[in-house]
């Protein structure tokens, strides 16, 4: 059985509608890659599957289970948890509150904080600090640990690398990995098309709203993936 | 051939209609002096809420001070008259003034919105209460008569009070119409729904909320120096009373926000209740409010704007309707556009 | 030393502005909403007192133990049937209903407690005060106005800095739609938030009616003036609204001391004029972002 399934979902904003039909599977374990234009749709996507944005038509399960107007508290006990676009992090609250904040939502699954800190150690060097006076790095360290410190099972990341100097990239995704190896299942935005492709097992390409390609990562043929991100046809 | 439209027979009609309406309220001097008294006051009203939605239902402010504009009018009207100015004419000074107050006054408040923005300009109406409290030029406490009346016969002035009373009524209703199927009304229906949108699609959002404010303070000005006119007294305690901005939310509310025609009829149904329930004091006020809070969170619209809703109503239209011309042309133009637009269910 | 007199004065009185004032700080802190009939559930609480007090042949403050909780109760009530709807209702729906509550608390007061002016019973309390100097004497009930209004303010800041509720409110306020989004139960906090505001109103409308009278419409200037503390401390800030609400409180006794007609009309133009030069208050929080 897939850990999500997203089945022909609508969704709009007032009279904007954002996504048509949009299907799709999680397998447990794998990584999945979500990519495509500005305004596609994904982070449309990640927030309908987290519960931000009720679809008007269409339904989503999680193993199995109908979630589709479950509110976000209810999804994160269910084990999904989003790290936002833009990191949102609580700027008037510290780095550890910020992640508190994200533990309290969890029954009992959620990761203690210590072991926050050793995947960490970057958040653990400024903990204390109000979450507004943080760089960039540390920002995006802390948006993925609130997600984190509620164990979830289903991790989606809206544009983790965005803003962000390469080496700092790369040791998130480094924890990345290493999460995929813990057994966590990954949904990844990224801009970023070769690193979304090393790091996951499938890929998703949205277009105005629709799923344009989906392929396996290592299958998928570049030159259709840059025609379905930009909306020409197959070449 | 298709096109844009801004006008409708309804509207034709009910313009018409109202321009005799307004002849005959004219003749009733002549007529029926003894409704000249009560037809003041609800003139006064509709201009009040007229004024009031200016400000709250086109342009998003909600305010519970515009009391200090009649004040203001009212009191100017007095240092006019008592200078030697015909009453008449010192109506038009005093909204004037009342509008040039306004100015710095809009600076200090219109860096608030919502419910501060209420609050703040309910501080300053207290301000310019207690500054006339504590004036002893202007009678203090206990208030001042009407200088320069000695001259009018008693039926001569009243009935000039209610000609200028009915003109103003007129101005205000019209003159909104007119201003907002204007340009700027359009700006200001777009700082009321989403300022930050209007700011991208470059309407000037901070001189929008100035100009509104100002007009509403010029003829609310008007009306209290009017209303000064037509009672002979003014004493702070009544004029400067926060009990005019709950008149003026409840009519504008009950009528509806945003439509020309909402306040009029909230106006009427107002005047309506006061006739018949003010014997019972505040039990009337109870059930005003009671009326606002659920008419806002059950109607928002109010009840000209649920009925115009629904049946399309529109006795002065504000917006642009596109009719559809030729039915060949219009599929011509349809099959162009491509799939768009929205989905049924299922 | 009349001014000293006046200075030390107005600290006191600016403990109970303080008091009045944190919950309407609190609630537009974490809602964005501005109670217009905040001040009247403050003039509600004289009332009840009142009539539980003598319906109980007790003095005020025995009353509070029942007092408080009901207040807090009444505040989730106006949250969860009200607010809520009003909230979605969009800017202008919030204001118009709370204005109308006034409205409707007001004249429902006029109507069974009449118009005149009443005051609540301390007991032994109420008339007891401690003479410092010749001219300066400091009544014990100005002095527990003050300290109740550091300890409820005190409790509040202590609460938001050190439980997972202070954490959840502050998320909230910060960003609503992310608290929301990583599984802040935002309905709870709001009403959580509602019936601490309408309770401590309560409890600062008991000290306003042992301290002072208070009739049906006193509602409409306390309202005033927590609305004038808070924006002179800044928002956002407990402990600016106790700054700001000494302000006033100075303002007023100085004023006053001077000219006492002119004292309210000092607290007026004080704040316009923090308005004006200062329009984020005197001890706004800084502001910080992602």
């Amino acid at each position: 059985m897939s850990l999500l399934d997203v089945e022909s979902v609508d969704v709009r904003y007032g009279d904007f509608q954002a996504l048509f039909e949009v299907s799709l599977s999680i397998a447990e374990g794998q990584a999945l890659a979500l990519v495509g234009a500005n305004g596609a749709g994904k982070t449309t996507l990640l927030r309908t599957i987290a519960g931000a944005a009720t679809p008007a038509a269409g339904r989503i399960r999680l193993r199995g289970a109908d979630i589709t107007t479950a509110p976000p508290h209810r999804r994160i006990r269910a084990g999904i948890a989003l790290v936002p676009e833009g990191r949102r992090l609580f700027p008037s609250l510290t780095a550890e509150e910020n992640i508190k904040v994200g533990a309290a939502a969890a029954t009992g699954d959620g990761w203690p904080l210590a072991r926050v800190y050793e995947v960490f150690p970057l958040i653990a060097r400024c903990r204390h600090r109000r979450a507004g006076l943080l760089s960039g790095g540390e920002q995006q360290a802390v948006a993925i640990a609130r997600a984190l410190a509620s164990g979830p099972r289903l991790l989606l990341l809206d544009e983790v690398s965005l803003g962000l100097a390469p080496a700092i990239v790369d040791g998130l995704y480094d924890t990345l990995a290493e999460l995929r190896a813990a057994g966590t299942t990954l949904v990844v935005v990224e801009q970023d098309l070769d690193r979304a492709l090393a790091a996951c097992d499938e890929v998703v390409c949205l277009l105005s709203g629709r799923v344009a390609l989906r392929s396996g990562a290592a299958a998928a043929d570049r030159s259709d993936l840059v025609a379905a991100y930009f909306g020409q046809g197959p070449a | 051939m298709a096109g844009v439209v801004r006008w409708s027979r309804t509207a034709s009609v009910s313009t018409v209609a109202s321009g005799v309406l307004v002849l005959a309220l004219a003749a009733v001097p002549y007529l029926a002096a003894r409704a000249e008294q009560s037809l003041v006051d609800l003139f006064c009203f509709v201009a009040l809420a007229s004024l009031w939605n200016l400000l709250a239902g086109f342009a998003g402010l909600t305010s519970f001070g515009q009391q200090a504009y009649l004040g203001a009018g009212a009191y100017a009207l007095y240092l006019f008259a008592a200078a030697g100015v015909d009453p008449f004419l010192g109506i038009v000074l005093a909204a004037v003034t009342s509008a040039l107050l306004s100015l710095p006054v809009s600076v200090l408040v219109l860096r608030l919105t919502a419910g501060y923005f209420a609050v703040a300009t309910w501080v300053v109406a207290e301000v310019l209460h207690l500054v006339a409290t504590v004036s002893p030029r202007v009678g203090g406490n206990t208030g001042v008569s009407l200088p320069g009346v000695a001259g009018y016969p008693a039926v001569l002035r009243q009935a000039l009070v209610y000609w200028w009373a009915l003109g103003l009524m007129v101005v205000c209703v019209a003159g909104l119409g007119l201003l907002m199927r204007s340009r700027f009304g359009l700006d200001a229906r777009a700082v009321h729904a989403d300022p930050v949108a209007a700011a991208g699609a470059g309407v000037a959002v901070a001189r929008v909320r100035r100009v509104a404010y100002l007009l509403a303070a010029l003829g609310t000005g008007a009306v209290g120096a009017l209303l000064f006119a037509h009672n002979l007294y003014v004493q702070p305690g009544t004029i400067f009373g926060a009990q005019y901005s709950v008149y003026m939310m409840f009519m504008v509310v009950i009528g509806g926000l945003g439509t020309v025609e909402g306040p009029v009829l909230g106006a009427l149904i107002f005047f309506g209740l006061q006739q018949t329930l003010s014997g019972h004091g505040a039990w009337y006020l109870v059930l005003l409010g009671a009326v606002a809070i659920a008419v806002t969170l059950f109607a928002p619209r109010g009840l000209w704007g649920s009925l115009a809703a629904r049946y399309g109503l529109a006795l002065l239209p504000l917006g642009y309707r596109v009719t559809p011309g030729d039915p060949d042309q219009l599929a011509a133009a349809r099959s162009g556009w491509g799939r768009t637009g929205r989905r049924t269910a299922g | 030393m009349n001014w000293l007199n006046a200075a030390l004065q107005g600290i006191l009185l600016g403990g109970e502005y303080a008091l009045v004032a944190c919950g309407l700080s609190l609630t537009f802190g974490v809602m964005r909403l501005v109670n217009i009939a905040h001040g009247d559930f403050a003039v509600c609480g004289a009332y009840l007192a009142l009539l539980l007090s003598t319906a109980l042949h007790v003095p005020a403050w025995y009353t509070l133990p029942l007092l408080l909780p009901v207040a807090f109760a009444a505040g989730v009530a106006l949250q969860v049937l009200v607010l809520a709807r009003a909230l979605r209702g969009g800017v202008l729906a919030p204001v118009l209903v709370t204005f109308g509550l006034s409205v409707v608390i007001e004249n429902l007061l006029l109507v069974g407690a009449s118009a005149n002016t009443r005051s609540l019973d301390g007991g032994a309390l109420s008339v007891a005060s401690i003479p410092v100097t010749s001219q300066i004497t400091l009544s014990w009930l100005r002095i527990a106005g003050l300290l109740t209004a550091l300890a409820v303010l005190g409790g509040l800041q202590l609460l938001l800095s050190h439980t997972g509720w202070g954490r959840a409110v502050r998320a909230t306020s910060d960003d609503l739609d992310t608290a929301r989004l990583v599984g802040v139960r935002v309905r709870p906090v709001f009403a959580s938030v509602a019936g601490i505001a309408v309770a401590t109103a309560a409890l600062a409308g008991v000290f306003l009616g042992l301290i002072s009278g208070f009739d049906p419409q006193a509602g409409g200037i306390t309202l005033v003036f927590a609305f004038e503390a808070v924006v002179i401390g800044g928002l956002g800030s407990l402990w600016g609204t106790l700054a700001g609400g000494v302000a006033l409180g100075m303002t007023q006794q100085l004023v006053g001391q001077w000219n006492a007609q002119y004292a309210v009309l000092g607290v007026h133009l004080l704040f316009l004029l923090v308005l004006a030069v200062r329009p984020q208050g005197l001890f706004a929080s800084a502001q910080v972002t992602v």
